[in-house]
This record gives C-alpha cells, sequence and structure tokens, in this order.
C-alpha cells in the first residue's frame, strides 16, 4: 500500500519511537493515522501494518476489534460524535442527539448517502465543562446548542467549515 | 486556551501559565521558571527527590490518590532492565477534562516533570499516553518535544549530565479502559487495551516488561513546582495527607462550570457556591457525583465537605479524577444511572464475567426500567448485581460501575420507587430491552 | 525442592512447596475450587472468577487460580460469601448464555451444567432479552457459537500456547467480544480440533460430530490412532458399531490432551462406502465376492501346492497393523511358507540405529522424554508436519522447562518460532552441528531426532557425533506410520527376525528385499498385507498370484487374484509401538461387516493349511512377544491399562546389510495419511495445502551466532 509521505514519514518515526523488537507497539497509532487518511480500516492495510509491525493479520483484527474509533467501513467526511455521557447529559445533550438524529436522518454510526456526514454518540470525550460538546471528526465544540449544531451543519454542507471561526 | 474564565479563588500553580500568550511555546516557559526544577534535581540522588515528593505529599491525580514518593520509590534499581516514564494523558473518566488543558496549554510543564521521573530511575525513554480523541493534542505536544529537543532538555547528555532521555507521544483509539494504567501498557505495546494480572504493578514489571514509573498528566506536571519551590511549600497549599493544588473540573447544573485549579481540601459546597456562582437558574442542588463518574453520588446535605481524597473516602464516595458533575432537582437520576451504567458496558474490556455480563444486564435492565417496563424486585435486584460485581472483578473498571450503580439505588431509592409507580409494566416485558 | 509452607483450607492444616497456586494445592488435597479459565499448562487468566475464595484478613475475596499459597494463610472455599460469589458468577454467564442444552452437543459434558447443577444459579432472575449472534463455519472442522461461548480463552491459548498455531484472536469488546479465526471468516491452522476440545461448553463444535449423537448415546472406547507413528490414545465414541467421534477424552495416553487433526477427525475412512466388505477373488479375469470359506480354501489351496512345488514366495507386510499380526506373519512366511522373502516399507533406519548404538542403554527416548529433556535437536524433519505430538511435546518442554530446541532442517520449521533454526541441505548438516558443538555440548543433556534423510552410515557418523559430545544423548528415529517401528522390532525384514537378530542365527538364509519382490519376474505368489507397493511401482512378475489383504480396493488390491477384506486398527484389539518405542494398546471399537482383523485372516489360514503356529488371538500372541523378543519384556499392566511402555530395546550389535535406498519417508504431512489418507473425506476436504506451514512473522527466530546462548523471543499473549 502506499500512503502520503507526511504519512510514510509519520510510520517511519513511529517505527523507531519504541525499544528494539517492539515494532507491534506501533500498531494503534499506525492504523489510526492511516484511517484518517484513506477513511477506514480496510483489509488491505489489516495486511499492510501486519507486515510493517511483523505480526499476524489476527493480532491486528483483535486489535481494531477493540478500540472503538477503528472502524472498517468508512464514515462521513466530517464524522459528527455527539457526547451524551453524564455531563453532558446534564445539559441536553441527549436531547441534542436526538435533534441530529431526526435533523440529519441518521441512526448511530450511520453515514447520509453522499457520504458528506456521519453521526455517532460518543462516550466523554473530555469536554465536561464546556458542555454540551461534540467533535466533528477531531475538531472540539463547546456549549452546542441545537441551534448552533444546525448552523455547523450547514457550513459542512455548504463548504465553509473550518474557514470562518464556528 | 482555556475554556472557562478563571476565578478569583483560584490557587494557580500548575496552571499559572495557561493565560500567557503562546503558552505552549518554550521561550514563554523559559522565560516564566521552565526548566529551572530539572536543573535542580539533576544534583539530587533519587533517594532525595523521592523524599522530596514524599514531603510534598502530592498523590495521584489519575483517580487512586496513590502517594506519588511512595510509588516512585517501589521501582527497583540496578535490575540490569531499561526503565520506562508513562505518562497517563489517556483522560476518559467521565466528567475530566483537565489533561487535555494541560498539555494544550503548557506541554513542557509536563515534559519537565517526565524528565524529573526518569533522572530520578536513570530512564532513558518516556511516553505520553494520549486518548485518540485528543488528536489536535498531539501535534501541540509533539512539537514541544522537538522544542526540547532543540534546547537540549531532551535527547543526549541533558544540560550536560551525560544522561539520555527520549519522549515520545503515543495515541490510543478509543477505550475508556486504557486509562487502567496495566491495560495502558498493554495497549502501548499494540494490543487490545486487557488489564494485566496483579501483582507485580508496573513499578516493578511495566512497560516493555520492565520497571516503570506511571502516573497522570496532571501529577507529571506538578512535579516541577514541587522542585521549583519545595516540597514543604507545594504540601502547605493542601492539607496535611493531601498537598498542593488540583484541576477540578466542574459540570452541570452551576451557573459557570470550568477547570479550575483549587487547593486540597477546598470545599465542596465553597466550589459550587463561590466558584461556581451556584447551580443554575436558582434552582436547588440535588446530588453531586464527586470524582468521576465511578465515584458513588452524594445527596445535596452530604456535599458539606472538603475536596479531598479522605474526606471523599470518608463519605463512601471518592475524589478520583477531580471530576465533579452538579446535579439540580430537576435531574432525573434513573436516567443518570443508566446513561451510567450504558458507559460503563460500552467500555468493559470483556475479560472477565462479572464485568462484562453485570454491566451489561445492568445496562438493560436500567434500559427497560427507564422505559417504563420496571417491575418490584428491579430496584433490589440493580443493587444485588452491583453488589455481585464489586470487588470481583479483574480490574477496577467493573468496581468503578459496581460502585455507582449501587450508590443511586441507595442514595435516591425514592426516586426508582417513583418510576415503579408510573411503570406501566405489570410483569417484565423482556421486549422492551433494547440490546 | 522448593521450601514448604503451611497453610489452611477449610480448617485443614496443608502444606505444599512456596510458589504452589492456591487452586492446585487444594486440588492436590482433594478440596474442589471451580474454574472455567485456569487451565493447567496454559497461561494464567484470572478473567471468569469462579475460582474466589475468602482468605483470612485479606478484605475482598480472593482467585484461588493466581494465588501462591503463603505462609501461614487461612482459606475458606465454602463460606456463605464464596458461595454466593460463585453462584452470582454463574448468573452473569447464564444471562447471555442460550439455554440450549437439550440440543446442545455439550450437554452431558459441560462444564458449566455441571457447575450450575452443583453451585446454584438455575433459577433465573434475567428477565432481558438475549444478545443473540449466529453460528460461524470456520473450517470444515470447526464451528463456532458465540452466544455460548463463556469467553475463558482457553481455545486461543492452546492454539497459540500448546500447538504455536496462534490463529484464534479475541473480537470486539465487552459484552460483544467473541473468539475470532486468523482468516477474517475463516481458520487457517492446523485443525487439530484442540480447542474444541479444550472448550468447557458447546461454543466449539466439530463438523464431524456435531448434531450427531449424545455423549450418553456412545460407548467411549480407547485406542490408537492409526495415522501416524506418534501413537496418539484416543478415545473412539462408538454407536451402533460405527465411530461417532474420536477425542482424547480422559487425557490418557503417551499424548495426554493432543492430538493432531488425523487423530481426531480422519476416523471416517472407517466406514468410507468404499471398504471391502466380501473377499474378492479373480474369476476370468475379473474379482467377484466370494463367500470367506471360498476365498480362504482358494488361497490356502495356492499357497501348499506352491509350497509343495518348491515355488518362490514374497511377503509383504504392513506399517498399519498390530505387533500380534507383524509378529505372526513373520512367523507364518518363515515358519510355514519356508520363505525370507519379507519385507515392509521401511520409513527409517532403526536397525542402523539399534547398531550404532550397541554397548549403551536407555540411549532411545521416549515420547515422555521429549517433554523432559534440557535440550532436543531436529534434524531433517518437519515435526509439526509430519510428526504432531513430538512437536507438541517439544514445545511444551520449551514453555514449561524452558528447554533449548534446535532444527537444523532445508526449510522453515515450526520449531525456529522458539527455538534455534538452521537452514541446511541434506548432506551438509554435519557441518552445521559441528558449528553448534559447543552449545550442544554445554546443554547436559540432548535428544537427537532425525529424519528419514540420515540413515546407515550418516546415523553411525550422527552418534559418534554425540558421543564426541561428552553429555547424555537420547535419539529417536523418526519413522512415518502407525505401527512402523513394529514392523521393524517384529523382524517384517529379509535379513532380520524379531528383536533384530539376524536370520542366519535362526539357520535361515536372507531374502529378498521389498523393490526386489516388486521387480521380481518369478515369484509365484506375492502376499501383501496393509500395504499397497503398487502405488508406485508396478509389478514385474504377471504371473505370481497376489493375495492383498487390505481395506479398500487399492492399486496393489486390483492386481490381486484374491482380496481379503481386513478390518481397520479401530477394529482390532492388539498392541503398536509408536515412533519411541512406546507400546500401547488398541481396543476394537467399530466393526465393519465382512471385514476381519489381519491375525485372524492369518489364523484361518493356518488353520486351512494346518500350520501349527498356536493361538491366533492377539492375548496369546503379545504373551510369545514378551517371552521371545528381545526388548518386549514389558509390564503387561501397563499395556493392558491403556498405559504407554516402553520397548527396551536390544543392547548389541545389528547384523544386517544396510540398504538405505530402501528407507523411504512416506511424505506425510498434517493433512495426509498414505493411502488411508485418501479414504477420509474429512481429511480431504480441508482448505489448507499439504505441507502449508504457518509462519508467525512475529515469532521470527533469534539465532545469535558464536554467542553459546540461546535467546527465544517469547511469544506474548
Ligand atoms: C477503569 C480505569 C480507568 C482509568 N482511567 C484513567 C485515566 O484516564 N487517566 C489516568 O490518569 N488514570 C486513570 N486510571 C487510573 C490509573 O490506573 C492509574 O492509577 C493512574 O494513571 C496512576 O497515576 P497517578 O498515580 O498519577 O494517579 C484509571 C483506572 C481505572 C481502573
Ligand atoms: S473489570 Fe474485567 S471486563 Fe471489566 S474492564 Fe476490568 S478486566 Fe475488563
Ligand atoms: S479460574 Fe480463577 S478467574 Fe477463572
Amino acid at each position: 500500500m502506499t500512503f502520503s509521505p507526511a504519512l510514510e514519514e509519520r510510520f517511519a518515526k513511529l517505527l523507531t519511537s519504541y525499544p528494539p523488537r517492539r515494532l507491534r507497539s506501533a500498531i494503534v497509532p499506525m492504523l489510526l493515522y492511516a484511517q484518517d487518511e484513506i477513511g477506514c480500516v480496510s483489509p488491505e492495510l489489516i495486511e499492510e501494518v501486519a507486515r510493517r509491525c511483523e505480526v499476524t493479520p489476527l493480532q491486528v483484527d483483535e486489535v481494531i476489534g477493540y478500540y472503538s474509533m477503528l472502524h472498517r467501513k468508512p464514515l462521513g467526511k466530517y464524522h459528527v460524535q455527539v457526547c451524551t455521557n453524564i455531563a453532558c447529559q446534564a445539559l441536553g445533550a441527549e436531547e441534542l442527539y436526538d435533534h441530529a438524529s431526526r435533523t440529519l436522518r441518521l441512526g448511530n454510526r450511520e453515514v447520509t448517502e453522499d457520504g458528506l456526514i456521519s453521526l455517532e454518540e460518543v462516550e466523554c470525550m473530555g469536554a465536561c465543562s464546556w458542555a454540551p460538546a461534540i467533535q466533528i471528526n477531531y475538531d472540539f465544540h463547546h456549549f452546542v446548542t441545537p441551534e448552533r449544531f444546525d448552523r455547523l451543519m450547514e457550513s459542512l454542507r455548504d463548504g465553509s467549515y473550518g474557514k470562518k471561526a464556528s | 486556551m482555556r475554556y472557562n474564565d478563571p476565578s478569583p479563588l483560584e490557587v494557580r500553580v500548575i496552571s499559572q501559565r495557561f493565560d500567557i500568550p503562546n503558552s505552549v511555546s518554550i521561550d514563554t516557559y523559559l522565560a516564566n521558571d521552565g526548566y529551572v526544577a530539572i536543573k535542580k534535581v539533576l544534583g539530587l540522588t533519587p533517594e532525595a527527590i523521592i523524599e522530596e515528593l514524599k514531603t510534598s505529599a502530592l498523590r495521584g491525580r489519575g483517580g487512586a490518590g496513590f502517594p506519588t514518593g511512595m510509588k516512585w520509590s517501589f521501582v527497583p534499581r540496578n535490575t540490569g532492565k531499561p526503565t520506562y516514564i508513562i505518562c497517563n494523558s489517556d483522560e476518559s473518566e467521565p466528567g475530566t477534562c483537565k489533561d487535555r488543558l494541560l498539555m494544550e496549554n503548557d506541554p513542557h510543564q509536563l515534559i519537565e516533570g517526565m524528565l524529573i521521573a526518569g533522572w530520578t530511575i536513570k530512564s532513558n525513554k518516556g511516553y505520553i499516553f494520549i486518548r485518540g480523541e485528543y488528536r489536535y493534542l498531539i501535534d501541540i505536544v509533539d512539537r514541544a518535544i522537538a522544542e526540547a529537543y532543540e534546547r537540549g532538555y531532551l535527547g543526549k547528555n541533558i544540560l550536560g549530565s551525560g544522561w539520555d532521555f527520549d519522549v515520545y507521544t503515543h495515541t490510543g483509539a478509543g477505550a475508556y479502559e486504557c486509562g487502567e494504567e496495566s491495560a495502558l501498557l498493554e495497549s502501548l505495546e499494540g494490543k487490545r487495551g486487557v488489564p494485566r494480572l496483579k501483582p507485580p504493578f508496573p513499578a516493578v514489571v511495566g512497560a516493555f516488561q520492565s520497571p516503570t514509573i506511571l502516573n497522570n498528566c496532571e501529577t507529571f506536571s506538578a512535579v516541577p513546582v514541587i522542585f521549583r519551590n519545595g516540597g514543604a511549600w507545594y504540601s502547605s497549599l493542601g492539607t496535611p495527607k493531601n498537598g498542593g493544588t488540583r484541576l477540578v473540573c466542574i459540570s452541570g447544573h452551576v451557573n459557570k462550570p470550568g477547570v479550575y485549579e483549587l487547593p486540597m481540601g477546598f470545599p465542596i459546597m465553597r466550589i459550587i457556591d463561590e466558584v461556581c456562582g451556584g447551580v443554575r437558574n436558582g434552582k436547588k442542588l440535588k446530588a453531586v457525583i464527586p470524582g468521576g463518574s465511578s465515584a458513588p453520588v452524594l445527596r445535596a446535605e452530604e456535599c458539606d465537605i472538603p475536596y479531598d481524597f479522605d474526606s471523599l473516602a470518608k463519605a463512601k464516595s471518592m475524589a478520583g479524577s477531580g471530576g465533579i458533575v452538579v446535579l439540580d432537582e430537576d435531574t432525573d437520576i434513573v436516567a443518570v444511572a443508566l446513561r451510567t451504567i450504558k458507559f460503563y458496558a460500552h467500555e468493559s474490556c470483556g475479560w472477565c464475567i462479572p464485568c462484562r455480563e453485570g454491566t451489561t444486564w445492568l445496562k438493560k435492565l436500567l434500559t427497560r426500567f427507564h422505559e417504563g417496563g420496571g417491575v418490584p424486585s428491579d430496584i433490589d435486584l440493580i443493587g444485588e448485581l452491583s453488589a455481585n460485581m464489586l470487588g470481583r472483578t479483574f480490574c477496577a473498571l467493573g468496581d468503578a460501575a459496581a460502585m455507582p450503580t449501587g450508590g443511586f439505588i441507595t442514595k435516591f431509592r425514592g426516586e426508582f420507587e417513583e418510576y415503579l409507580r408510573k411503570s406501566r409494566a405489570t410483569t417484565p416485558v423482556a421486549e422492551l430491552a433494547s440490546v | 525442592m522448593a521450601d514448604l509452607v503451611n497453610f489452611t483450607i477449610d480448617g485443614r492444616q496443608l502444606q505444599a512447596p512456596a510458589g504452589t497456586l492456591l487452586i492446585n494445592a487444594a486440588k492436590e488435597a482433594g478440596i474442589a475450587i471451580p474454574s472455567f479459565c485456569y487451565y493447567d499448562g496454559l497461561s494464567l487468566q484470572a478473567a471468569c472468577r469462579m475460582c474466589l475464595v475468602e482468605i483470612e484478613k485479606t478484605p475482598k475475596l480472593q482467585v484461588a487460580c493466581t494465588m501462591p499459597v503463603a505462609e501461614g494463610m487461612v482459606v475458606h472455599t465454602d463460606s456463605e460469601q464464596v458461595r454466593g460469589a460463585r453462584k452470582g458468577m454463574l448468573e452473569f454467564l447464564l444471562t447471555n448464555h442460550p439455554l440450549d442444552c437439550p440440543v446442545c452437543d455439550k450437554g452431558g459434558e459441560c462444564e458449566l451444567q455441571d457447575m450450575v447443577f452443583r453451585y446454584g444459579a438455575a433459577e433465573s432472575r434475567y428477565l432481558e432479552a438475549k444478545l443473540h449472534v449466529d453460528e460461524k463455519q470456520w473450517s470444515p472442522v470447526v464451528f463456532y457459537d458465540a452466544p455460548r461461548c463463556i469467553l475463558c480463552y482457553r481455545c486461543v491459548r492452546i492454539c497459540a500456547e500448546g500447538l504455536g498455531v496462534g490463529a484464534l484472536g479475541i473480537g470486539n469488546r465487552g459484552a460483544a467480544a467473541e473468539i475470532v479465526p486468523n482468516r477474517g471468516d475463516h481458520l487457517e491452522c492446523d485443525e487439530c480440533g484442540a480447542c474444541i476440545d479444550i472448550c468447557p461448553v458447546g461454543a466449539l463444535t466439530s463438523g464431524t460430530y456435531r448434531y450427531k449423537t449424545r455423549p450418553w448415546e456412545m460407548e467411549h472406547i480407547g485406542t490408537i490412532c492409526t495415522h501416524c507413528s506418534n501413537g496418539c490414545k484416543t478415545t473412539m465414541g462408538v454407536r451402533n458399531g460405527s465411530i461417532i467421534r474420536c477425542n482424547n477424552r480422559d487425557r490418557s495416553g503417551v499424548n495426554g490432551e493432543f492430538l493432531c487433526i488425523k487423530g481426531r477427525y480422519a476416523f471416517d475412512f472407517n466406514s468410507n462406502p468404499e471398504r471391502l466388505t466380501a473377499p474378492l477373488v479373480r474369476n476370468n479375469g475379473e474379482l467377484k465376492p466370494v463367500s470367506w470359506a471360498i476365498a480362504l480354501a482358494t488361497v490356502a489351496k495356492k499357497f501348499s501346492e506352491t509350497k509343495a512345488r518348491n515355488g518362490r514366495f514374497g511377503v509383504i507386510g504392513s506399517n498399519h497393523t498390530t505387533n500380534e499380526e507383524n509378529y505372526f506373519l513373520q512367523k507364518f512366511a518363515r515358519q510355514v511358507l519356508k520363505t525370507s522373502n519379507i519385507d515392509h516399507h521401511r520409513t527409517g533406519d532403526m536397525a542402523s540405529l539399534l547398531d550404532a548404538l550397541h554397548g549403551k542403554t536407555g540411549a532411545l527416548a521416549t515420547t515422555a522424554d521429549l517433554y523432559t529433556t534440557k535440550a532436543a535437536i531436529v534434524i531433517h524433519a518437519d515435526l509439526a508436519q509430519e510428526q504432531p505430538l513430538l512437536a507438541f511435546q517439544l514445545r511444551a518442554n520449551w514453555r514449561h522447562h524452558k528447554a533449548h530446541i534446535y532444527a537444523i532442517t532445508p526449510g522453515p520449521v515450526r520449531e525456529d518460532n522458539y527455538g534455534t533454526g538452521v537452514r541446511a541441505e541434506v548432506g551438509s548438516e554435519f557441518d552445521e552441528l559441528e558449528k553448534l558443538r559447543e552449545r550442544l555440548a554445554g546443554e547436559g543433556e540432548l535428544v537427537i531426532l532425525f529424519g528419514a534423510a540420515i540413515k546407515s552410515d550418516r546415523i553411525r557418523q550422527l552418534v559418534t557425533f554425540g558421543d564426541s559430545l561428552g553429555i547424555s544423548v537420547k535419539y529417536v528415529c523418526l519413522l512415518d506410520y502407525s505401527n512402523s517401528r513394529g514392523a521393524s522390532d517384529m523382524g517384517l525384514l529379509p535379513d532380520l527376525m524379531p528383536g533384530y537378530s539376524n536370520v542366519r542365527d535362526a539357520g535361515l538364509e536372507p531374502g529378498l528385499n521389498l523393490d526386489q519382490m516388486v521387480t521380481a519376474a518369478d515369484l509365484d505368489v506375492l502376499w501383501v498385507v496393509g500395504a499397497n507397493p503398487l502405488a508406485r511401482n508396478t509389478f514385474a512378475s504377471d504371473r505370481a498370484f497376489v493375495v492383498v489383504q487390505d481395506l479398500f480396493l487399492t492399486e496393489t488390491t486390483r492386481r490381486a487374484d484374491v482380496v481379503l477384506p481386513a478390518a481397520s486398527a479401530y477394529e482390532k484389539n492388539g498392541t503398536v509401538t509408536n515412533v519411541c518405542g512406546d507400546v500401547q494398546k488398541l481396543s476394537r471399537g467399530p466393526k465393519t461387516m465382512g471385514a476381519k482383523p489381519d491375525l485372524e485372516i492369518f489364523g484361518l489360514l493356518a488353520k486351512e493349511l494346518q500350520a501349527g503356529l498356536g493361538p491366533a488371538r492377539p492375548e496369546a500372541v503379545f504373551e510369545e512377544i514378551r517371552r521371545s523378543v528381545r526388548g518386549y519384556n514389558l509390564p503387561f499392566g501397563v499395556v493392558e491399562t491403556g498405559g504407554g511402555a516402553a520397548t527396551a530395546p536390544l543392547n548389541g550389535r545389528v547384523e544386517f546389510q544396510a540398504q538405505p535406498e530402501l528407507i523411504r519417508s512416506a511424505g506425510n504431512t498434517l493433512f495426509t495419511s498414505g493411502t488411508l489418507g485418501r479414504y477420509s473425506t474429512m481429511l480431504n476436504s480441508v482448505l489448507e495445502a499439504p505441507g502449508t506451514l504457518y509462519h508467525d512473522p512475529g515469532l521470527e527466530p533469534i539465532i545469535e551466532k558464536g554467542s553459546g546462548q540461546i535467546e527465544v523471543l517469547k511469544h506474548q499473549k
């Protein structure tokens, strides 16, 4: 498999970050960074990571099943994650998630037909004091109201997301 | 960046640089007492370092509150094996969002703390385990690491000491259990984040089967301050057995939620009322979850206690990771209990029976109960199932699930009974439970 | 002996060596502590929490499976708290476990059933829906039913730790966690089924057994697998005269819990519809079924006629038949047919080894020795493929005793993964041995296992090398079929009598060997018992009368004039000798109508010929072997009760003509078994190509040149 030069550089660094004969340590970071680039953990990626980390594909497979951020099917270009854990729940996150689900017409871990947006109800993401919070890919958005949520979704659709302060 | 305004009641020790522009840069750090402590420490013996830490009464900020000096003293010397320094920045305990700020605003402070630990046990490698969701922090911390290399604070022959130390970031990928120290080490080794048998503890057999110092991000971040100003000074900020300050994360129904640095032993009610401006919308306080979701809930009237490890333990709860969730009178406790157990069922690694099956059963039961399908025996059953898990699981996640669940039932039994009165089920309806 | 510590369990004062796990110390004292995940010999998991006990002065219950006994420890295994905890665990387990016991294969043999019966939790407080996941088929022989799985990880461990294959892993997390195979939706492995056997519940089931019967409807008969020379004990489950399954139920025999795919599943040849069930006699060029009486009379007539006119006989014996049959056959040939033309397909040069070892005692390693020796070296053999039990033994020795294992082979072998692997072509193995000399000499004790490429003079050279190390060295001459060793020991050789004395000492002349018989143009009678020499050759003599005893119409059978349908090893009583000289007992399980054990056939023929060879009953012949064959004066009781008794081989020169060209490995792999294997539908259905090796790149061998130290990369959880 070929990856972007930046990712290859990251991989190269990873493979020297761990003690000798501990290449296996690089599995999780490699999978996550590669997933960010290619969209999901594909069977080829499993083989590739297994080869580079000198483990069996099964050993990579076991890891993938364990971590909730690794997924075998592509999610949306923008993966919208709504935390509904207790701190966010206290400030209406469950209602926010329902709102999201209803307006986006998406169930948990579903992707819009155009592949633009996917939705996920997630566990605490470390934004409790600024709840309710969501993450779009890796960007945090704090104090999200349904109205702000709609504006954010609009910006994903019209391409303005990330270009102006949200 | 801080996402909330500071409070005048704060004692800013480890968050002192948070508001300085470009606080992440090594120049800012150096201009504000940065890398002063390591220079001092390079002249100290391991014994002296550990003594100073013990004097500081610093206790682990990851959850268990174990005395840090003691933990470091358990690492065997001269085993011939390499040793490792591991920073736990997995920060996944619901209610907790402080390590994020420490890495986002002051990564060099963390690196310096790890350097001091490294020098103490003559380790040559450190890893910062950052949860996968904090992807942006990896870039921030990586940049800080690179700066530290450039200036000779990392790498070969640090400050002419002849000692080498490397630090790397390592990402998780979505698993609360990887915050448990031994599961973290498994994850670091490229495996499923399943906890290890203990003993041996990580101090003796840790990362890569070698002696290891493993601490929470906030714990390491407090270390440079201690060596700059002295253990006694640090200790005096808090209470005798709970030294220093801690970043308290207040969330829920208060006017000014946020992360605030407060001295150990600061009263909970003052946190709510004075630091956070009281309960929102003039509502009455109903309950407080005082140390992350694993901590058993306190009723409003039980909250008149100082915020430190020992006082909360006495109240049969815990200060845990420093996350305080404040719940007002309108809160549906059954819904909170359900959301809590959903979390643990989702995060149970599945290794041991009582946690894997217990959390799942409780989740299904509470789902049915919450949806109006409760039967009278459910309430006692919740308590009994929690009791059957408590103290019997492989790792503390099982306890972390059982303790709060049992707590909701004992503290708010009346609310559960209220639900039953509204229940439309006369016989249990298994179909109601979603899988 | 480690220091003893004193402790109390349930009021009984006990002692055990320091470090003993509480669960084992209790077991030793007859106190059962229940467990699912604890399994003797495999790594510790402490996952099932069934073994919780109360230890005084400890606040929480503790797991007995990882807790070593300590001085003064006071333990309660049956307090109310402990009973409550056990019941609680079982109740948890049953929440998602389908209660389909009435149809589950494991019903009646299920550890979960037994525990619930014993410790309670049968009444359910669980009102919620159970998780359901569909059953999956991972290979022709392995099925997995996730909801039944209790996640004790025994299967994962036996596969990775026991077999060194590592084909099973854990997928998903939490309640959705399940066992997953190494190739996404299927398994690529040894297909040994150890995972199925070790599963305490019915989560893993066997493709050949599932939904066929209830365990109590079968008769369980222990016998020895007929496929390779390792001689694993296997328990046949027999119902209505046919084998329903094989597993090593009682973990006895030389193999303990080990069985390979052949031992566990390849019994199905036995009921292959192509089995011969009636004698055949050639009539007008065609083989026609006849009665046994006619067939035997035809053979007897031919034999006496030929004898009467001093015609030439040739006898080819079997690597599969019992010691008693082999012994009786050679006696028949030599005493009744007055011929020395007798041989079998030799798969290793046992005679040369014995000769090279003359004057030494205890120089042949037993199967058990492979588990205890400090070091072993394998030369020119792929043990995992050809000698599965021996491979398992060496690996277990490495796991449990840190034994040092070496392998000198032309290609990669599984031993490379945990020992020292050296690549060498046949012919250059002695150069490599020389390089290892210092390290081997430092081991203090060594077992050398060598394949068919090492024969005659090279065996002598090997023993000379062994002698020069100055340490205790034992040898295993690797042979291929289930009773190859017995064929050799019982004198199915043209110049050697039973016990390896020369035929001349008995006043006979050496006869033709196997190849000579096949190529001889002037044989009058060729009698082939349980062998298929024509699979690779065509028979030279067209005038010869050919009598064949076999299970199937093989290449050789097709050329026969009379075919006598033989019983398989599973249908016989008797003994066999495995590659390491362990003698074990076969017990008759099923019966194929119309076929007879070879010994019975010999007896009937002897009777027809009024030969006076003595009773052709296995027990009687075994007694004669014990009395007369050197090395076979074995403790009767051990063999009789299903144990393996080591032959004590002779200790003197073996006078014979070395014929290295006759030593030919069968070339069997884990998935082939000579001619017999062709009739096992199951064996032919597995996906793995014969000879495929599963090389785990994570276990790359670390060969440290010249350091004198062996380092192994341990396979970690
Ligand atoms: C289920 C579970 C999750 C945990 N998660 C975290 C975590 O996210 N961050 C953390 O620092 N410690 C966490 N801990 C505590 C760690 O196991 C460990 O005690 C801590 O990192 C040690 O650091 P300290 O002594 O500095 O507190 C967790 C423990 C358990 C049982
Ligand atoms: S308590 Fe058991 S299942 Fe739960 S996280 Fe720990 S080991 Fe895993
Ligand atoms: S046997 Fe001890 S936990 Fe399973």
